[in-house]
């Protein structure tokens, strides 16, 4: 069975069309990736999957329960963290995990949690003397005490530094090993690419295109770029020549080769076959930010800025 | 059903941190009737008071205080928090129900109330020789619907306020409001009539307070043709029921 399936959602806030027609499922297991423009419907996606929105019309099955009919199943079996919600300021941290296990039929050991998020250290600190990371970390732990058969994740490491970033994700990797299913809704693409299974790129309020990370790529990007030195003079034709090859341009000793498919291959291989050395060789890799360009025809937001640890 | 328990011990600790509201709410109303003690004059009693002292008419006042600051200032603040920081929203997502954050919350400001209340009739009678209250169930019953009159003033405040700031702003002008006529600023004694009849409709109802705390008090600043103190109870209950009804009607999650 499939964690979640959405079909035909629709969702509008008065004259305003968050979501106009969003469907995907997200198999069990699998860490599925949404991305998209800022008021691209993401959120509202996720929300309604979590009970939060009622869709104006379409469906949504989260396990085979509805959200917003079967909320005591969903909310049992679903661990949120969201964007904009917070805890008491006052609250410690093993308050908080202590209050949130009680809701829930099977919880978890929250120490266990509380150890396993390296919090353990932090559990007598309260809410607002942590740093931005604990802070999620301390969020991610409350989304796991119910033991949840699958979460959604929302703008997960948004205001983390670079190295609080990376241990999110590894954390996060853990937990899909762990059994559970993740939705995890993000803006970075880096993040996007580096952890999800597959994923839905939301556009407009409608589904652009769902597949895995390479797979968007792949299809987004007609054609690739390879560019090196070389000592020995090569005839251009060798290159110009090869099957996949769209063009190569020659300045100053420098090469730029434009190709697509295997191309990469066959340059390397007429390279070695003319004996001629490649110094300085660079591929511009196509990564999720190209194939989200040429998706949606925008450039990812980066305009979120850091927030820098302060210690 | 373990949610209830736990959030009203977590809610409980959390008011025990909130210092200013342990400060105004629980232990000022004490510290405020004790400092009017001291004061020699308010401790003179004359004949047209009928032996007693100004302090002893005017100490259900000191009461009223710590009921109105919790009931107005501490939980539409506290609520307007939880909405604004998505704390509600946060535990909507989980099986726990949605309104049982808001029970714990009455439930804790409820037991911070009565504490109040034990506190100041402990602190009078220990220290200035006023009396516990005279007619126990009465004063209990003047006490809790009056304390459900202001509460469901205050949850109306909840309601609407967007801000926790918002807030803390409507509380003040509502503490101003229901403490002048609780007789903070000019005792129920020296009142005109008029302001003592509409005082009868204000929460928490200062005169059946001060009646059930002491008949000859009550003698002293009831108006003429004022209301039984019963239905001076059920107006406050009245005052209750539809306050309340509005702010649920008015209630937002988010």
């Amino acid at each position: 069975m499939d964690a979640i399936e959405v079909r035909n959602l629709h969702k509008r806030y008065g004259k305003h069309v968050a979501v106009d027609e969003v469907s995907f499922t997200v198999e069990e297991g699998e860490i599925f990736g949404i991305i998209g423009p800022n008021g691209a419907g993401k959120t509202t996606t996720v929300e309604s999957i979590a009970g939060l929105r009622t869709p104006d019309s379409g469906s949504i099955s989260v396990l085979g329960f509805n959200p917003v009919k079967d909320r005591a199943e969903v909310r049992e079996r679903l661990g949120v963290q969201l964007q904009e919600s917070s805890f008491p300021d006052a609250i410690k941290v093993s308050e908080a995990l202590e209050l949130y296990s009680s809701f829930y039929q099977n919880p978890a050991d929250w120490r266990e949690l509380m150890d396993l998020l390296g919090l353990t250290e932090k559990r007598h600190t309260r809410y607002k003397a942590l740093s931005g990371g604990q802070k999620q970390r301390l969020s991610i732990a409350l989304a796991l005490v119910g033991t949840p058969k699958i979460a959604i994740l929302d703008e997960l490491t948004t205001g983390l530094d670079p190295q609080a970033r990376r241990d999110t994700w590894s954390l996060i990797e853990r937990v899909r090993d762990a059994g559970v299913t993740i939705i995890l809704v993000t803006h970075f693409m880096d993040e996007a690419e580096r952890l999800s299974d597959r994923i839905a790129v939301i556009d407009g309020g409608r589904v652009a295109a769902v597949d895995t990370p390479a797979g968007l790529i792949a299809r987004s990007s007609a054609s690739q770029q390879v560019r090196f030195r070389l000592r020995q003079p090569l005839d251009k034709s060798i290159l110009t020549d090869l099957p996949d090859v769209t063009s190569v341009d020659m300045s100053d000793g420098r090469w730029t080769v434009t190709g697509n498919g295997q191309f990469l291959t066959s340059v390397a291989g007429a390279l070695a076959r003319a004996q001629v050395v490649a110094e300085d060789l660079r591929v511009d890799q196509r990564n999720l930010d190209d194939a989200f360009v040429a998706l949606t025809g925008r450039a990812p937001d980066s305009s979120i800025p850091f927030e820098r640890k302060v210690d | 059903m373990r949610a209830l328990p736990q959030m009203v011990k977590i809610e409980s600790r959390l008011f025990l941190r909130d210092s200013a509201t342990v400060l105004f709410g629980v232990l000022f109303p004490t510290a405020l009737l004790l400092g009017m003690g001291a004061v020699p004059a308010l401790r003179e009693s004359t004949p047209d008071t009928g032996g007693l002292r100004s302090i002893d008419i005017w100490a259900p006042t000191a009461l009223v205080f710590g009921m109105v600051m919790i009931a107005v200032q501490h939980i539409p603040a506290v609520i307007a928090t939880y909405r604004e920081r998505g704390i509600l929203r946060r535990l909507s997502t989980t099986p726990a129900p949605p309104g049982s954050i808001l029970l714990a919350q009455m439930i804790v400001a409820f037991a911070s109330v009565v504490a109040s209340a034990a506190l100041l009739i402990i602190s009078a009678w220990a220290v200035l020789g006023i009396a516990p209250p005279e007619r126990p169930l009465e004063f209990v019953a003047a006490f809790i619907v009056g304390y459900a009159a202001l509460l469901g003033i205050g949850l109306v405040s909840a309601a609407v306020a967007r801000t926790s700031s918002a807030a803390t702003q409507i509380g003040t002008l509502l503490f101003v409001a229901l403490m002048f006529f609780g007789g903070a600023f000019l005792p129920r004694v020296v009142m005109p009539d008029m302001l003592r009849a509409v005082g009868e409709f204000i929460p928490p109802g200062l005169q059946a307070l001060t009646t059930a705390w002491s008949v000859e008090a009550g003698e002293i600043t009831a108006t003429n043709g004022g209301l039984p103190f019963w239905l001076q109870i059920a107006a406050m209950a009245g005052i209750a029921i539809v306050t309340t009804a509005i702010a649920a009607k008015l209630f937002r999650w988010e």
